[in-house]
């Protein structure tokens, strides 16, 4: 998850769905992929999750500071990406580290437990159901970490 | 929607929310309900987690009235905590065990007249390390718990030693992701040193035993969903009086957690033998609000 934009990986997928031979470009992790990543949604879904967690930090003064001036369009595609390639999807994460993103806002837990509040609650209005959210957290919860920057 | 979000967060000010009136921050459930001896846990054993739900730059507390009425006895349980930025919480509670059926025991073979035995317990918990749903090692916590026995004639009759005592306790709890039927699992042990006589009730300490002893208590729960909490307790305990025997305690339960404000607990308790009535069950309830 970590690094650049591979525009090689991309052309080359590119190809190959042209080509009809899709399943080459997607991570090992969709391989395993029952049900869980189609239950979000899968990435328009996820895509709909994204946009009501925004809409829930901007009204959560806990954190929304911290997110001010930000690129929208931009944090919007790459956390659905993050989301999707986590979540087994066929999606590749092309930001930067977490743990390089999040290092300056010295983030605590009260910020840490708000963002996660929010995507619980988005979640729930997109009516995931509980399995696939607690899924979804699994795979979260080992970033803690890196965005906490400990 | 992308643009309008955008424009709200190029907005100069953030909208001052009503946050201040809400509990704290930590996710729900994750305060745990409060025990008997007022420390947040389960019902009879405490957990590594801190009550209310503060995280680390709020403070908040809870209150609660509980009470279990098994076959010969009930307990009710005033208690209250304050919680410091999750790193330090104090707690106090107020016990009062009726002794309904045992009144006559005592008067008849001990011509003692007394009708409830009442103990004060104050807690002090520090979370050392962890987090109980972030850190792969789950939270870990270290507890005292000072009791006080205010009716002192019938433990000190049945051979009790002191009407004081202090359990001191180390608590490791951890909410395991997507378990059993992909639902988060919640696994705690705590490992206490105690003299305390069915929890304090009955004094501290014994003509059959006197000293410290480690006890080993554990709880394990699924989250259904992120407002019930069903599972189960066990909590080993010390045999220090040679009037009685006394058993292990053990329960199963239900927590309904509707909001971070609000908790509700509904148990089955088997308490064992007391003071020489014999298998102790019934049911507990308990009510709890965070502020
Ligand atoms: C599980 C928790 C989190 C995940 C998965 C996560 C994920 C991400 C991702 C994928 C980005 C990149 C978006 C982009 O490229 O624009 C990002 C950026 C950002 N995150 Fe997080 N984040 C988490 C927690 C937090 C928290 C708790 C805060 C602060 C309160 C936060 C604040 C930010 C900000 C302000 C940015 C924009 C950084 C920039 O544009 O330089 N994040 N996060």
């Amino acid at each position: 998850m970590t690094g650049m934009i591979r525009p090689n990986t991309l052309a080359l997928c590119l190809i190959l769905f042209m080509t009809g031979w899709m399943t080459g470009c997607q991570t090992p992790a969709s391989h395993q992929n029952d049900g869980f990543y189609d239950q979000l949604g899968q990435r328009s879904g996820i895509a709909d999750i994204v946009e009501d967690l925004l809409f829930l930090i901007v009204d959560d003064a806990r954190i929304n500071q911290s997110f001010k001036g930000v690129d929208v369009q931009q944090f919007h595609r790459h956390l659905t990406d993050q989301l999707c390639e986590l979540s087994g999807g066929p999606c590749e994460y092309t930001g930067r580290s977490m743990r390089e993103l999040h290092a300056d806002m010295a983030i605590t837990d009260t910020q840490f437990n708000a963002l996660t509040e929010n995507l619980i609650l988005a979640m729930e209005k997109n009516k995931v159901p509980v399995g696939a959210q607690n899924r979804l957290l699994e795979k979260l919860v080992p970033l803690y970490p890196d965005i906490r920057n400990l | 929607m992308i643009r309008i979000l955008t424009f709200m967060l190029l907005l100069p000010a953030t909208l001052p929310h009503a946050q201040a009136s809400d509990p704290g921050s930590r996710i729900w459930a994750t305060g745990g309900v409060t025990t008997i001896e007022g420390s947040a846990g389960g019902g009879l054993v405490p957990w590594a987690l801190l009550s209310g739900y503060a995280s680390d730059e709020e403070w908040g507390g809870t209150l609660s009235l509980s009470q279990a009425k098994v076959d010969d006895y009930s307990l009710t349980v005033q208690a209250a905590s304050l919680n410091w930025n999750n790193r330090v919480e104090l707690s106090v509670a107020r016990q009062t065990l009726d002794l309904d059926s045992l009144v006559f025991v005592l008067k008849d073979g001990f011509g003692i007249e007394q009708d409830e035995l009442r103990q004060d317990v104050f807690g002090l918990k520090v979370r050392l390390f962890g987090d109980v749903l972030y850190t792969p090692w789950g939270q870990w916590s270290a507890g005292v718990q000072y009791k006080r026995q205010r009716d002192f004639t019938v433990p000190d009759t049945i051979g009790a030693r002191d009407d004081s005592g202090t359990d001191l306790y180390l608590s490791g709890s951890k909410v395991f992701f997507a378990s059993l039927f992909d639902r988060n699992l919640l696994v705690s042990g705590t490992v206490r040193a105690t003299r305390a006589n069915q929890g304090g009730l009955l004094g501290f300490g014994g003509d059959k035993n006197n000293g410290y002893e480690f006890m080993a208590e554990a709880a394990a729960g699924i989250l259904l969903n992120r407002q019930w909490l069903v599972g189960a307790e066990y909590r080993q305990k010390p045999d220090n009086l040679n009037f009685a025997e006394e058993n292990d305690w053990w329960d199963l339960f239900v927590a309904w957690v509707p909001d971070r404000r609000l908790s509700l607990t509904a148990a089955w308790v088997n308490l064992g033998d007391i003071a020489t009535l014999t298998d102790q069950q019934g049911l507990y309830l308990s009510l709890e609000g965070s502020f």
